[in-house]
């Protein structure tokens, strides 16, 4: 029993230490972000990355996202609610839960990890160091570009995750269900919320602020060659899809 | 001056510096040799403020690491120029660029000076034309003269090597070691080498010390190196496996 107790007292311990010390590089971050605008090249170069180089995926998974709740709603309708109904449905799924939710995950395994194998081959090659002994802060340097990057392009990435998605419903529903197009798009403007999408581009901005923070506080804190760079890039991403899903219960909580 | 006051250091409950004092003088060139594992390159991290010390002081012309900002540390760093073990560099970017960054981050001079810069500061290291390269595309040599060119391009009063010749061939390691020379001589700096490379530190160093056990135990000239009679020193400077000093295989063997 006291084995156990002292189990649990020590991740407790440990829980807590990570957590304060990812919270005290979140606020580093947010303080260097007043060098920006002195920054603006390297913050263009990393919304490149996040943004430019992400959105073949986001729109690829978009579609099919959009075209599997089409077919599914039509099944789960079937008999029970009319299939007016179905065009609203598929919107409000994707706009509220699906577009964020599926675009953080895509961009924590393409970003996030990225983001710590990048910082933590630097870490283990000494290129940290050498950022610090030229008196650079690796966190005004390396941190800020990629995490305001991050915050900057997930909603622009969700926006239009959202918009093919529905595309990809509506292409789905008119082509191989046979629902016309004024049946899939009437009953949306009558339940259509600008609250809705207000609120899933504050979880988007959320989710690309955890999956940037992750990426970088486990990428500065590598340890170890290759093995734990791989380490870092695993953690980096299952961090990033846990916190996402937890705080997207906590948001719809809150905001729904 | 740089004066190192009962430096102590741990990782994970283990010693690693252990009440270490040492003074580095302006313009020496001080070699400190020592084994592998014995805290040369933490001690050199310690001196630009990479570590932070669990107890004792460095002091660098006469302001106390331990007490400045982090704005102020930055300044002071300002002073050194390092040479990773590695070479460090930045391999996302060109070599004029690793040589180039501090110099545009910190603003110091227009764009134009900063291109005769990195000219001239690969020249110096014998390595004219490389501009563009990047890190990759360099070999072993070639990548610790550039992140020479890199430390030397702040103009700084201290340099400090991190096992400069580790990994390179004899001829190699010799241009290295006449480079230390020379740009100690020329840009008259204090330089710091840690190193176990005997060699190199018989030619480059003006005083050797010995770090063991945490602690500074022998500090001499070159050739009262050679001459030492510490049995510690000896086997060192001798390379021989036989003495005071166990082998670490040795020590997980008998465990």
């Amino acid at each position: 029993m006291t084995t156990i107790l002292a189990l649990i007292g020590r991740l407790t311990l440990a829980f807590l230490s990570e957590t304060g010390r990812a919270g005290i590089l979140l606020g580093q971050i947010l303080v260097e972000g007043r060098n920006l605008i002195r920054d603006h090249k390297l913050l263009i170069e990393q919304a490149m990355d996040v943004g430019y180089r992400s959105l073949p995926l986001v729109l690829l998974v978009g579609v099919f996202t959009g075209a599997v709740s089409a077919w599914q709603g039509n099944y789960q309708f079937e008999g029970y609610i009319p299939i007016r109904f179905l065009g609203v449905s598929v919107f409000k799924g994707v706009v509220i839960e699906l577009g964020p939710v599926l675009t953080a995950l895509i961009i924590a395994g393409r970003v996030g990890a990225s983001i710590a194998a990048e910082l933590g081959t630097m870490k283990v090659t000494e290129q940290i160091d050498a950022l610090e002994s030229l008196a650079i802060s690796p966190v005004r340097y390396l941190a800020t570009p990629r995490f305001f990057a991050n915050v900057v392009m997930m909603p622009a990435l969700v926006t239009l995750a959202d918009f093919i998605a529905v595309v990809g419903a509506f292409v789905v529903a008119n082509g191989f269900i046979g629902i016309s197009t004024a049946t899939f798009f009437n009953e949306i403007p009558k339940h259509f919320w600008l609250y809705d999408i207000g609120a899933g581009l504050l979880k988007s901005v959320v989710f690309g602020g955890i999956t940037a923070l992750m990426g970088c506080y486990i990428g500065f804190n590598a340890e170890g060659g290759a093995e734990g760079v791989g380490n870092a890039t695993i953690r980096a991403f299952v961090w990033s899809c846990l916190l996402i899903l937890a705080s997207d219960f906590l948001l719809a909580m809150l905001l729904f | 001056m740089i004066s190192i006051r009962g430096l102590s250091k741990s990782f994970a409950g283990k010693p690693v510096l252990q009440g270490l004092d040492l003074d580095i003088h302006d313009g020496e060139c001080l070699s400190i040799i020592g084994r592998s594992g014995c805290g040369k390159s933490v001690l050199l991290k310690h001196i630009i403020g990479l570590i932070t010390p669990d107890e004792g002081t460095i002091i660098i012309d006469g302001e106390d690491l331990g007490t400045m900002s982090k704005e102020h540390l930055y300044k002071v760093r300002q002073k050194f120029g390092i040479l990773f073990q590695g070479s460090a560099l930045f391999d996302s970017m060109t070599v004029e660029d690793n040589i180039a960054l501090a110099l545009r981050e910190h603003d110091l001079m227009p764009e134009s000076e900063i291109q005769g810069v990195v000219e001239n500061t690969l020249t110096m290291v014998g390595l004219p034309g490389i501009e563009l390269l990047k890190p990759a595309e360099l070999s072993g040599g070639m990548k610790k003269r550039v992140g020479l060119a890199r430390a030397i391009a702040l103009n700084p009063r201290y340099i400090l090597y991190d096992e400069p010749t580790t990994g390179l061939d004899p001829i190699m390691a010799d241009i290295i070691n006449e480079m230390i020379i020379r740009l100690n001589e020329k840009l008259s700096v204090t330089t710091v080498v840690v190193t176990h490379d005997m060699v190199s530190s018989y030619k480059v160093a003006t005083r050797i010390v010995m770090l063991h056990r945490g602690k500074i135990i022998f500090s001499g000239s070159p050739e009262e190196t050679r001459n030492a009679s510490d049995p510690v020193v000896r086997q060192f400077i001798e390379g021989s496996a036989e003495g005071p000093i166990k082998p670490i295989l040795t020590d997980h063997i008998k465990k």
